[in-house]
């Protein structure tokens, strides 16, 4: 599935990036394992618990929770003809998830063209885990004429800016940003001069070892480019966090799993729970990737994340919607 | 030519393909137009350009035109894409697949326009006097 991937390699060269945070070209190292099977990185990078029946039947020791990303409810063209199905779908495989996790990030693009049914009826699915559930908006989700309200409207409350915030839990920082407002042209996801200064306030206080979860749409990294795969400002926010001893960066959009180390930095990003995008520069465009319909289930999923404690990296499992 | 943008806002949610009905539907306009737009449908198109959005890019990518021509973006893709011109002095609301957008050019120089939830998107209209 992932032949290519070469773990000796990819640990020394994830090594060789651990001062390289300034380079755009950093991003070369990164982890394909976009088609459903699972992995470990050597070197005490995150370390993924095996497909499904392993990742459900190994209990995790500490404090869990889970992402899910770009349910696109709405979407109903060859590649998902059933957005809602394959939700819920997820969510089922939310509930199954023996040990209880203390909550659930949704990391946007929630509807398909942010109309207040896609809204609804992604609330409601998503409401049958029976998890708070802490949500940051894609562009698909700002794309009502108001640019956002319904959005806002919903998932605003408590928010600042267009709808980032954070939050404590077991002694975790939680970050979530938003990426897909007010772009500018010819550039690729952006958090804005206002943002990256809250940012700064809000991490001001903390202490270099608590452990940071930052949660945005767009990948905050450059994953390609050529495709928008990435955050202009992304830097400079992670160069605030660049002090921390266990910073971990989940992100959504790319609709397939990347992994990257990079020192105390982890990035991940998660499955679509609606249709799978080609792996960089493979296809004419990012746009959705028609499958097989057997091979579907296996390359949208969950992913679930352990929390250890100490300067150890989180434990990220994936889990397909099937095998 | 000229041709207000109301006319276009009318005629917006015709789908690809209706460039014939479409033109005998709105005979008053292409009475407007003339004698030889009727004959051929071929040279409306022509007079009336289409920028189709496909593959995340827009076609063509540069686009020149006369001052007062009414520009339609068409997408073909199955992806909503956004037109908006660089500082959103226009802007479409979202496109889903084969919806359309038409902007009426009327002043000389160069448009730079984008994607606005995709903006490594970016295409440019030339108006010519
Ligand atoms: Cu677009």
């Amino acid at each position: 599935m992932h032949d290519e991937f070469n773990p000796a390699t990819e640990a020394s060269e994830a090594e060789d990036e651990s001062s390289g945070l300034t380079r755009r070209g950093a991003l070369t190292c990164m982890v394909w394992a976009g088609t459903g099977l699972l992995w470990t990185l050597s070197g005490g990078v995150p370390k993924s618990l095996g497909l499904l029946g392993d990742a459900l039947a190994a209990v995790p020791t500490g404090f869990t929770f889970l992402q899910i990303s770009d349910s696109h409810i709405g979407f109903n063209k060859p590649a998902n003809p059933d957005a809602l199905g394959t939700l819920r779908e997820a969510i089922g495989k939310v509930k199954a998830v023996k040990s209880r996790p203390a909550f659930m990030i949704h990391t946007g693009d929630i509807t398909h063209l942010s109309k207040p049914d896609e809204f609804d009826n992604a609330d409601q699915l998503i409401s049958e885990a029976k998890l708070d559930v802490h949500y940051v908006p894609g562009e698909h989700d700002f794309i009502d004429e108001g640019l956002g309200k319904a959005y806002l409207a919903r998932y605003g409350n408590g928010t600042k800016g267009q709808g980032w915030y954070s939050f404590d839990d077991h002694g975790v920082h939680f970050i979530g940003l938003v990426n897909v407002v007010d772009l500018k042209a010819g550039g690729l996801g952006r958090l804005g001069p206002d943002q990256l200064a809250w940012l700064a306030d809000d991490l001001k206080d903390k202490s270099d070892s608590t452990p940071i979860v930052v949660f945005a749409h767009i990948p905050l990294w450059t994953v390609y480019a050529d495709w928008g795969w990435g955050t202009d400002d992304g830097l400079q926010a992670l160069t605030l966090l660049k002090r921390f001893g266990s910073v971990t960066v989940l992100n959504g959009h790319i609709h397939q799993i990347v992994q990257k180390v990079e020192g105390n930095m982890t990035f991940h990003t998660a499955r679509s729970t609606c249709f799978p995008q080609p792996a960089p520069g493979t296809a004419p465009s990012p746009g959705p990737m028609t499958v097989p319909a057997e091979q579907l289930r296996s390359m949208l999923g969950i992913a679930s994340v352990e929390v250890r404690t100490g300067d150890k990296p989180l434990a990220i499992t994936d889990t397909p919607l099937a095998g | 030519m000229t041709r207000s943008r109301s006319d276009f806002l009318a005629v917006r949610s015709i789908r690809a393909g209706g460039v014939r009905a479409l033109l005998l539907t709105f005979v008053g306009l292409a009475a407007i137009l003339g004698l030889s737009l009727v004959a051929s449908g071929h040279q409306a198109l022509a007079d009336d350009p289409t920028i189709k959005i496909a593959n995340f890019t827009f076609d063509p990518p540069t686009l020149t035109v006369k001052a007062g021509t009414t520009v339609t973006w068409v997408n073909a893709d199955d992806i909503p894409h956004v037109v908006s011109e660089k500082d959103g002095k226009f802007r479409s609301s979202a496109l889903d697949t084969d919806d359309k957008f038409s902007q009426t050019f009327s002043t000389a120089g160069t448009v730079e326009y984008f994607c606005a939830i995709h903006p490594h998107m970016t295409g440019k209209i030339v108006v010519t006097p």
